[in-house]
Formats: structure tokens, sequence, C-alpha cells
């Protein structure tokens, strides 16, 4: 148990990357070498995480201190430090991403997509996984920032080499792009955008400790205690700084109107992308606001919470009804994160313990549940030949088990009472009318109803695509054609995450029982509140 | 939530004695997971199996009903009132979310009820659906049906009712929609769900104002509240109680959102009885119920509106059974009546009186739907001008309808006369004399279209195709097993009879946490009752008149063509129109706006910083770059490049060449050393 | 002792195989002619220490290293003159320019 202690993160972490170097190794037409290699990388991380999820101590211990702490000198002439850790927040952030992980591997075994190269792939999709599992662990910023950056690079050619090799129109340009090079770059630079700012704004937290007690730090423990002791208050320095590293959370999140990447990039992706970028990608973002912003610039936060709020709410209600006007299948199931991700930014948004909680198993259950909705779009791409929702139609007729995953997961998609997604969704709109002391009741009630709203055009657009694509008779075009139903090793990919969005949805508790405590006390640590207190005491102390 | 209940003790005057219902009561739980078990099993192994599946949904709530039936006796017979709950959630120290079952008068009626109609439908479905697309389909989405409506049932607080309410409605829209190849069913489905979804935000924020001013989602604990007029309850009672009951305006097919439930008739007929006449449809009544002290006691000024509304739903609702053909919808048509008037009771104070009608009503109102179903097994058709004089084909479905017609019309002793003479009675004494009257309108409307479905169905020339037969046993026997409560379960609630040992419907639904504090009748008003009978005797006459005179031809619906009338009702007062062209004249340009700004706008600006940075990028690399910059790189390995290539024919390749070189320095060497140093 | 005679005997036969070195073009011949050079060397060491008289006997050792280096040389020298006169069909130097830029 020693060594977990010590080594336990890092193997997560670094568990794939190792896997990746032994790729290297392996000549490129041995497929089966390639693919058990990534398999066992993956399995292995997830192994790890799992023991660390044993381990973990449970009992609540209050906001800023971690388990699993690693912290070795690196980089000594800028005092960054290799720090690394959980607490309960990241903890379910970790382990959804290792789970993913797995289960993208076991989905590619027999799907790849044009250019084959699996060797290439999967070195992207390792690389990809350290990235992804280190940003939630890290607790340096200079560490946070390079795990942070290193997904964009193989996603970048995960999109730009795998991707939609279709022409597509951009208004504004003359010619016409391939598909996959407009998102990809798109995708690369957006982000890219966003993290430049956000590196400033580190930057600037930085050379602002240098007066403190612990002189200059990146270290995010250290930022949150002076955070909470109300070091970094000068009004412009704590604007700018929230402002630079606004931007960066909120393109990856993404908040409207920072979200025109997405829908390109997911669209254009290779199904394994799209499930990874959906599932996990976008959770560093809002992530990044519950580890860094709040804590650190407790103040400031609350200064930004209704343009938060607002921006969100306004996300919920563009992503739906913007949803209702696509046509290609994977575009609507992009725009529905833009919705659900808002509900996860009007939980963060509220500042209480109700709304980051509802937040984090927001994220959880939009990784399970859209990344299976990718998952699904990608299938039934690789079958028709199209994405296009007006071709399709009857497919639970052509494809029984297929049709019935999807109509599942659409449900669970809706928010339906008693699977994952509704617990994400309710709690933010029980955040939302009672949010942190002064916070304007005006905007948070506003954007609760709006919210509410924002369920119903999203079961609306649900429903319409199970309607134009799963129900229906099939159309003439298909007749010639044998569809082979869902395969065992789509089934195995999927079957793990069906089961979790029904547990989840059933006994939310495996996820709140890691989280509340660490929520309750970064709330406690950051705003001086503890705000379940403040909801009604009928039945208070039985 | 056990220490509520020793709150309440505490509190003592509130609390009604009752036993805790023993093993059966802590085992009760059972009854809400076994549909699902159920559920899973015909979709692994329903294929395989001799009805396809439906023995499974059968056996589910066989043992269902064992335990129910268990726990009705024992509330008739000493009240039973306990409460089961496990946690599934807790943030922080406050906010906890628990499901559970709780077991009272209301629920254990309504436990009943599910389990007892349920049964009987699907026993009747066994034969129904026999040959049919898909059954172990239709029986794994009934049984998921049953589930989730137990789970509402059972709810202790307002999350698991919410878990159930979106439950039944999932499963209502499986089965709206299960013959989907025809995406006019689907249609029919999507109509169903997103009206309910719509109503649904009431419920969802009620839930969350409610839980949040009180701390918790329990129901015995909104109950405890509002009974004590608790301060923080009492400033959100309003909106609270409105919004509670815009969600249920739309399970229950109030106006102005019944325009899903005629369409709903697009399912198998079972689906129709069990779901969209006898129970899920009462969803919303039953959460009037559950929270009635919040309207008893806080919420006052919202009753006006409550019975406003279901007096519209059960006269002009109504009305619409007039001219409908399709013998489902006139039934249909009837339930959001009926509907209206569960609600209007409920709303005025009448806790009893609403709860008694939806008792009754499930009986009866199930029956006629199984009877329009094995008629329509028979004739395949659902319009009523393919029927007539089915009389004599098929007995059993016949004597068997009228009954359920005459317990829904209300005539003496069947079971809709005790239980809509109770409604007129709470209408009155609550003080909405006009809405009194309404209803005694609504009477005779109910009657008028109930005979002309009779008459058309039963009475005159068969008109349709090929030779119908009554239905097999196994459809017949279960519209005998309704027939009878139909005619009896009146007599459990006369005013002012209690009978021997279990004493009545009124007793045993007040075994409550908490007092319910509704008015009771001592005993029957001859006036009032006899006002109700005579309207409905007066609609039977009439349209006996109407439509049982010209037997053979029955053209007799063309004189009823009243201007004006007839088009509105024949167009549902347009509201269908209406509603689905506001959605799609809103919500499509909406749409279309928010994809052309993001492609246009956002994606625009997005574009377009790209596009004007490429420009400036290639003046910068153009004009400074490759002149400038690059030229002075450019120019320094160009130099280099020269010295090297100027340089290296010395490098001849010849060992000697070196060698010589090698020489000729040691040579130097030497002379420098010796000569010159 | 006088050690000039030694001396000029050494020079003379270095001069020698400088001289051969550079102008013979057998690669055979430049290869003994770097014997003569080597053995030039090793003539001065043993003269040296024959004057000097070190306890180590220095230049013996030396002279005896530069042998055995020198046997080594020839060994692996002729090894590559073998292999380029077995592909190319000649020793002649001044057709060997692989190393030319």
């Amino acid at each position: 148990m020693e060594w977990l202690e010590t080594w336990g993160l890092t193997a997560t972490v670094f568990l794939p990357v190792v896997g990746a170097l032994i790729l290297g190794f392996i000549n490129r037409d041995n497929e089966n070498a390639l693919k058990w290699t990534a398999l066992a990388a993956t399995l292995l991380a997830f192994l790890a995480s799992v023991a660390v999820v044993v381990a973990f101590d449970f009992g609540g211990t209050p906001y800023n201190t971690y388990q699993f702490e690693v912290n070795e000198t690196w980089i000594g002439a800028i005092n960054a430090n290799y720090h690394v850790g959980v607490d309960g927040i990241s903890l379910p952030l970790l382990v959804l991403s290792t789970f993913v992980m797995v289960l993208a591997v076991i989905y590619s075994w027999n799907h790849w997509e044009e250019p084959k190269n699996p060797k290439a792939f999967l070195i992207l999709m390792m690389i990809l996984a350290t990235g992804m599992n280190g940003t939630f662990v890290a607790l340096d910023l200079v560490l946070f920032f390079i795990f942070f950056e290193i997904v964009l690079l193989p996603m970048y050619f995960m999109i730009g080499i795998w991707g939609d090799k279709t022409p597509r129109k951009i208004p504004g340009f003359s010619k016409p792009f391939e598909t996959r090079l407009y998102a990809a770059i798109k995708f690369f630079l957006f982000t890219l955008f966003g993290s430049a700012f956000m590196l400033l704004g580190f930057l600037a937290l930085y050379f602002e400790s240098a007066d403190s007690q612990f002189g200059n730090t990146f270290d995010i423990t250290q930022l949150t205690q002076l955070g909470s002791e109300g070091f970094f208050t000068n009004p412009t320095f704590a604007f700018l700084v929230f402002g630079a590293m606004f931007l960066g959370f909120a393109v990856k999140v993404p908040m409207w109107p920072l979200h025109t990447w997405l829908p390109d990039a997911h669209t254009a992706a290779p199904t394994v992308g799209s499930v990874l970028l959906a599932a996990i990608l976008l959770k560093l973002g809002s992530y990044g606001f519950i580890r860094i912003s709040l804590p650190i610039l407790p103040e400031e936060a609350v200064t930004w919470a209704p343009f938060i709020a607002i921006l969100a709410v306004i996300g919920i209600i563009y992503g739906s009804l913007a949803c209702l006007a696509q046509t290609d299948m994977k575009r609507l199931i992009a725009f529905s994160s833009v919705g659900h991700m808002g509900f996860v930014m009007l939980g963060i948004a509220t500042m209480t313990d109700i709304g980051i909680n509802a937040s984090i198993i927001g994220m959880v259950a939009h990784g399970l549940i859209t990344g299976l909705l990718f998952f699904l779009a990608g299938s039934m791409s690789h079958r028709y030949h199209t994405r296009e929702m007006a071709r399709l139609g009857g497919n639970i007729k052509l494809m029984p088990v297929m049709g019935g995953i999807l109509a599942f997961t659409a449900m669970a998609s809706l928010g339906l009472p008693g699977l994952a997604g509704f617990w994400g969704e309710f709690m933010s709109l029980v955040a939302a009318y009672n949010p942190l002391d002064g916070l304007s009741l005006g905007v948070f009630r506003t954007g609760m109803v709006l919210g509410a709203v924002g369920t119903v055009l999203t079961a609306g657009y649900m429903l319409w695509m199970l309607q134009r694509v799963n129900l229906g008779d099939p159309s003439a075009e298909w007749d010639d054609h044998e569809f082979h139903d869902v395969d065992r090793f789509e089934l195995t990919a999927w079957v793990p995450l069906i089961v979790l969005i029904v547990v989840i949805g059933f006994y939310p508790k495996v996820i709140f029982d890691t989280t509340t405590d660490a929520v309750t006390s970064l709330v406690e640590l950051a705003f001086g509140t503890e705000t379940t207190a403040s909801v009604g005491t009928l039945v208070k102390g039985g | 939530m056990t220490n509520l209940l020793i709150l309440a003790a505490e509190e003592g005057e509130h609390v009604v004695q009752a036993g805790d219902g023993g093993w059966w009561a802590d085992t009760a739980g059972i009854m809400l997971v076994l549909p699902f078990v159920a559920f899973g099993l015909i979709l692994a192994v329903g294929k395989r199996l001799k009805y396809q599946g439906g023995e499974i949904a059968v056996a589910a709530l066989a043992i269902n009903l064992v335990w129910a039936t268990v726990l009705f006796v024992a509330n008739i017979t000493g009240g039973v009132l306990d409460q089961t709950t496990f946690e599934i959630a807790r943030i922080g120290s406050g906010l906890v979310f628990e499901l559970g079952w709780v077991l009272d008068g209301l629920s254990i009626m309504m436990y009943f009820l599910v389990n007892f109609v349920g049964l009987l439908v699907f026993i009747y479905a066994l034969g129904y659906m026999k040959g049919d697309v898909r059954v172990p389909w239709f029986f794994a989405a009934f049984s998921l049906f049953a589930g989730a409506m137990l789970i509402l049932v059972g709810a202790p607080n307002l999350v698991q009712m919410i878990i159930g309410w979106e439950g039944v409605g999932l499963a209502s829209y499986f089965l709206i929609g299960f013959y989907w190849d025809d995406l006019e069913n689907v249609r029919a489905g999507n109509k169903a769900f997103m009206t309910n979804k719509v109503a649904d935000i009431g419920l969802i924020l009620g839930a969350v104002i409610i839980g949040v001013t009180l701390g918790t989602f329990d129901f015995a604990a909104l109950d405890l509240a509002a009974i004590e007029h608790n301060e923080a309850l009492a400033g959100i009672a309003l909106v609270g109680g409105f919004l509670l009951f815009f969600g249920a305006m739309g399970k229950s097919a109030q106006f102005p959102f019944h325009i899903w439930l005629p369409d709903a008739m697009a399912g198998p007929t079972p689906v129709s009885s069990l779901m969209h006449a006898a129970t899920m449809v009462t969803a919303g009544i039953y959460l009037m119920a559950r929270t009635f002290p919040l309207f008893e006691n806080l919420a006052q000024e919202a009753r006006g509106w409550m019975v406003a509304i279901g007096a519209i739903t059960l006269f002009a609702i109504g009305l619409l059974a007039l001219v409908a053909n399709d013998i489902k919808k006139v039934l249909a048509y009837s339930t959001v009546s009926q509907l209206g008037y569960m609600m209007a009771a409920v709303a005025a104070g009448g806790y009893t009186a609403g709860l008694f009608h939806l008792f009754t009503h499930a009986f009866f109102k199930g029956l006629l739907f199984l009877g329009a179903g094995s008629v329509i097994h028979a004739v395949h058709s659902n319009n009523m001008t393919e029927m007539g004089g089915l009389r004599k084909y098929m007995p059993t479905t016949y004597w068997t309808f009228v009954v359920g017609s005459l317990a829904l019309a209300g005539i003496f002793p069947l079971a809709g006369f005790w239980s809509k003479d109770e409604i007129l009675a709470t209408l009155q004494f609550e003080g909405y004399v006009a809405f009194m009257w309404i209803a005694v309108a609504g009477a005779f409307v109910t009657a008028f279209y109930m005979t002309r479905a009779v008459a058309l169905t039963f009475f005159g020339e068969y008109k349709g195709h090929g030779e119908p037969h009554e239905s097999p046993r196994i459809m017949t026997v279960p519209l005998v097993g309704l027939a009878i409560p139909s005619i009896l379960f009146g007599l459990l609630n006369i005013p002012g009879v209690s009978w021997p040992g279990i004493g009545n419907f009124t007793e045993w639904l007040g075994v409550r946490m908490v007092a319910m504090g509704d008015h009771h009748a001592e005993a029957i008003d001859f006036a009032l009752a006899g006002i109700g009978l005579g309207a409905v005797l007066l609609g039977i006459a009439f349209g006996w008149m109407i439509w049982g005179k010209d037997r053979v031809t029955q053209q007799a619906r063309d004189r009823f063509e009243v201007p004006v009338l007839y088009p509105l009702l024949r167009h549902k007062y347009y509201m269908d129109d209406a509603a689905l062209g506001l959605v799609w004249a809103t919500s499509n340009p909406l749409a279309k706006f928010v994809d052309w700004t993001n492609t246009y706008i956002i994606d625009g600006i997005v574009n377009a910083v790209g596009g004007a940075t490429k420009v400036l990028g290639g003046l910068v690399y153009n004009g400074l770059d490759q002149i400038g910059v690059d030229g002075v790189f450019n120019g320094l390995s160009a130099a280099a490049d020269s010295a090297g290539s100027a340089l290296r024919k010395i490098q001849t390749g010849r060992v000697q060449e070196y060698a010589a070189g090698f020489v000729a320095g040691a040579l130097i060497l030497v002379v420098l050393f010796v000569f010159v140093i | 002792m006088i050690v000039n005679q030694f001396l000029i005997l050494a020079a003379a036969l270095f001069a020698l195989g400088v001289y051969g070195l550079l102008v013979r073009r057998n690669i055979v011949l430049i290869l003994l002619s770097v014997e003569l050079m080597l053995n030039a060397v090793n003539i001065n060491l043993v003269a040296f220490e024959a004057m000097l008289n070190t306890t180590e006997a220095l230049g013996q050792v030396f002279a005896i290293f530069v042998i055995t280096v020198a046997a080594a040389e020839v060994g692996i020298g002729l090894a590559i003159v073998l292999m380029i006169f077995r592909n190319r069909r000649s020793a002649n130097v001044d057709e060997l320019n692989l190393m030319r830029w």
C-alpha cells in the first residue's frame, strides 16, 4: 500500500504513455500486438485508478488536502513541482477518464477509420490519455497547463488525419475546405487561443504571489490557501486573471459563444475521437473552473457568477434550438453537448455545494451518455455511410439492438429521471433557486425557469432524432443492404456505459458520496458558508 | 424519515391511529421492483415463451396483487401507516434524496387499483395481442409502465414521484408509438411526451421550490408543514401549489393539455385501457391528493382557478365525445371529462370525493376500453360507422359494455352514481355552486355520448366487413372481472354508511400521516342526487331519441350537425391545430435562426478573424518576412554554402595527398621549432 | 656512449619511409613504408634508453608496444587491402578516391 500511496497516481497518468513507447517498437503491421498492448496499457491505468479509489479515504477531510499526494521538485528555477494528488472532486473524473479510455480501445478493435494505421492512432490515443488523466491530478499550474495542452496535439492529428474527408463550404471563403482540415485547425487554434490567456493568468498568479509566505509559486494548494486568505483581492488584478482563466476554460467547456469549434470538431472527428472529446475533454474546462478559478479567486468568482450563469443559460437554450435545426446526426449530438454543459456551468455559477455537486455528476453523466451517443452515431455512419437523418429511418427495424440502445441513450440524454442525466439537470435547477448569498436571485431564478424550458427543448430534439433515425419504415435505399447488428466489441464497449448510466441514475450516492465532502469544504473555504444550511430547516438534526 | 414519524407522533393531534402493516409492509417494496424484473426477463427470454413474455408480465402482477390485497385488507380492517426509505444521495449536511415506499390509505388504494386492474388488463392482452407484431416488446414496455406507476404511487417524496412520473411518460411514449412503422403513431407518441414534458416544468420547478424551502422533498414533511402553517412554506405555497397543479394538468390531461390523450389512442387498446384511462392519467389527481394539505391549508387562493380548469375540462372536452366516430376517441374524451370531475373535486377540497371517483372510474373506464378493444378485435376497425348490431354477435361484450356505460353515466346504484354524486355534493358544500351546475350538465353530456356510443356500436344493423364473433374467454373473463366492481364498488362509500368491520372508503383513505381535513357528508343529499340522476336520465333519453330510433341507417348523426357548434367540435375547438401551429411557428424559425446565427454570426466572426489573420499573415510574410528578415538569413546561408563548395575541392579522397599535406605541415613545424623559436 | 649514429640511422630510415609513403602507388608498399617509419622510431627509443638507462627500461617497453601495435595495424591494413583488391581488382591508391566529397 505504501507503493500505491506514492506511485498510484503517477502510474495512472503515465502508464498509457509507457504503452505508447512500447507501441513505438511494434511493427505497424502487427495489428494484434498493437491492440493488445494498447488495451493492456489503458487497462492497467484503469486498474491503477481503481486501486486509488479502493484505497481512497472517503472520510471528510478539509478542502485543499489531497490524497496520494506526490510533490517533487521539477523545474527548480521557477519553483514548478511535480505535484499531483486527488480529492473527492477529481476522483470521479479521473476514473471516468481511465474508464472511457479502455472502452475506446475496445471499440477501436475492429473500427478503424481510413487511412488505416492502428499504430499511429493508438499511440495518439495513449498520449491523449496521459494528458487527460494528468490534468485531473495536477496540483501545479505549470504541470496542469502542460497536461491541458498535451491533449490538443493528438486530438488535432486524430481529426486532421482520420476525420471526415467530405468538402465543406465555409461561409465567407470562396473554395470549400475538407471538413477535417477546417475542423482540426479550428479546434486547435480556438483552444490554443483560450489557453494562451489562461497561461497569462497562471503567470500573473505566480508573480503576484511573490510577497506571500510561499514566495513565487505555481502550487495550486498554496495558491488556494492564499486565495482563501484574501491574498488576491486587488480588483483589477483579480478581474484580469479570472478573465484570462475564464477564456481558457470557457473555450474548452465550451460556453456560448465560444462553442463553435465543438460541432465542427465533433462532426469531423473519427468516432473514438468524438467520444473522447465529448466524454472527457470537455470536462477539463469545467474541472478547471472548480479546481482553479473558484478556490483561488473566490471573490472575483462571485462577481463573475451572474455573467457565467447567463452564458450558461443561453447555452442551454441556444444549444437545444440549434439541435432542432440539424440534419446531420453527429452534429445534433455535438450541439446537445452545448446544452448539457450549460447545465454544468449553471451549477458551478451558483457557487453553492449543491450546484457544484450537480455540475460534477452532470459531467460524469454527460461523459457516459454523450460518449455512448457518439459511439452509436459512429457505428451507424459506419454502416450507413451517411449521417444525414433524412436518409435514415427505421433503424430499429434494420438493427434492433442498436436501435434499442440508441433509444435508451437518447432517453438518458434528455434527462429522464432514474437515469444518470437527471441528477445534474435537476440539482442544477435546485441550486439555481437558491444560489450563494448575495448573488442576484432574479438572474438565477430566471435561469432556473429557462433551464427547465431547456429540458423540454432537449426532449423535443431527442424525440425528433429518434423519429427520424430509429422509427418509421426504412427508406427503399437500404433494401438491398445487409446490416450487421451490434458486434461483440461494440457491445463490450457499450454495456458498461449502459450499466453505469442506470446505476448512477438510481443510486447517485456512488458519485455524491465521493464529491460532497470535498465540495462542501471547498464552498466553506472559498465563500465561508455551508450552503445546504440555508435550505429549509424542517427536518434538520433528526 | 422515521424521525418525522416520531415528530408527528409527538404532535399528537394530527396523527391517525393505524398499524404498521408488519412483514407485508416491510416487504411491500417488492411490488415496485417486480415489474422491472419482468421487463428485463421479457426482453431477455420473452421471444422463446409460449405467450411471448406475456406470462412473465402476468406473473409479476399476480405476485404484486398478493401484497396489494393483503395490505388493502389490512388497511380496511385496521389501517396501515408505514414508510420505508433508503438514502440514495446526500449533499452536504442538508439535502437528502431517498427512494422507498409509502404505505397509507391513499397509496394502498392505488397499489390495489394498479395491480388489480393491471392484472386483468394484462390477462386480456394475452388474448388481444396474440399474433400481433413485437409482442415481447409490448409486454416488456407494459411491465415497465406498471413498475414506473408503482414507483410513482409509492413515492415518499417528490423526487421519486418525478422518477415514476417520467417513467410512466416514457412507457406511454413507447406504447402509443407501439406501431412505429407508421410515423403517424410516432407523432402521437411525441405529442404525448412533449405535452407532458411542458407540463412537467411545473412539477419539477414546484418540486425544486418546495424542496429547497423545506430542506426535504418528503411528502410527509410537506404535509406536516402545511398543517402547521409553516411560515417558510406559506411564503411559496401559492407558487409551489400552482406549479404542482401545472404538472398535474399535463399528466391528467386537463384543459388545455388534454390534446395529447385522444391521440394517445394510437396505442394498442389494452394500453389505452390501463394507462390512458384507469391509472396513468390519474397520476395528476394522485399528486394533488398526495399534497392535499398544501392546497387545503396554504394555497387556498389557487383553488378557484383549479376548479375552473376542472370544470372546463369536464364539460367542454366531454362535448367532443359527441362528434367523434372512433370508439376509442369517444372513450378518450370521456376520460378527459371524468378527469375533469376528479380534478374539480380534489381542487375544491374533496379529497375523498375526487379519489373515490378515481377509484370507481378505473374499473368502469377500464372495462369500457377493454369492451371497445373486444369490439375492435372482432370488426377490425375503430370506426363506429362500421359497427352496429353487435349486440347479437358478442353478448358478453355487449352486456359488460352496457354495465360500464351505465356506471360511467351514473345510474343508481352503479359505482359512477355514488362517486359522481359525492363530487356534486362537494362542489356544492365548498361553495362552487356554479361549477356544480356545470358538473350536472357534464353528467347530462356523459349520458348523452355514452348512449350514442352504445347505440351506434351494438344496435341497428352490422355495417362492417365479415362476420364478427365473440372474443375468446381470455378476453371476456377480464370484462366480467371489471364489470362486477363497476356495479358494486359504489356501495363502499355511501354517505353516512359505515359497513361493519371494514368501515367505508372515506375512512380507508383518511389513513394518512396527517389528517386531510376535508368535509364528509353525513347523509345522502336526496335533492342533489335526484338532480344528478335526472340529468343522466335526460341524457340517455335524449340520446336514445336521436340515435336509438333510426336503428337501420343511423343517419341521425347528420341531423345533429348544428352550424358553428358541429364544425367547432369536429375540429376539437381548433386547439390541436393551434398548438401544433404554435410549436412549428415558433420552434422551427427559432431553431433556423439560431442555426443561422451560429453559422453566419458567431462562426462568421470566427472565420472572419481567421481570414483576416490569414491576410495579415500574407502581408507579414511577403513584405516583412521574405524580403527583410529572411533576406539576412538567406544571405548568411548562401555565403556559407559558396564557401563550402570552394573548400570541399581540397578533399580529393586520395590518402597520399592527405599524407603529403600532413608531412608538409610537420616539416613546417620542424622548421618553426628549430629555426624560428 | 654516443647516440648520434643511431639517430642518423633512424632519421634516414624515417625519411625513406616518408618518401615511400608519398610516392608509392601500391598500397602494400605504402604499408611497408609505414612499417619503416615505425621501426625508425623504435631505434630511437632503444637508443635513448641505452643512453639514459632508466630502471624501468621504458624505451624497450615502448618499443615492444610499438611493435605490437604495428603488427595489429598491418594485420587490419592487409585485410582492408585484400578487401579493396577483391572488389576493385587493383591496389593502386590513385584509383581509390571513395572518400572524395
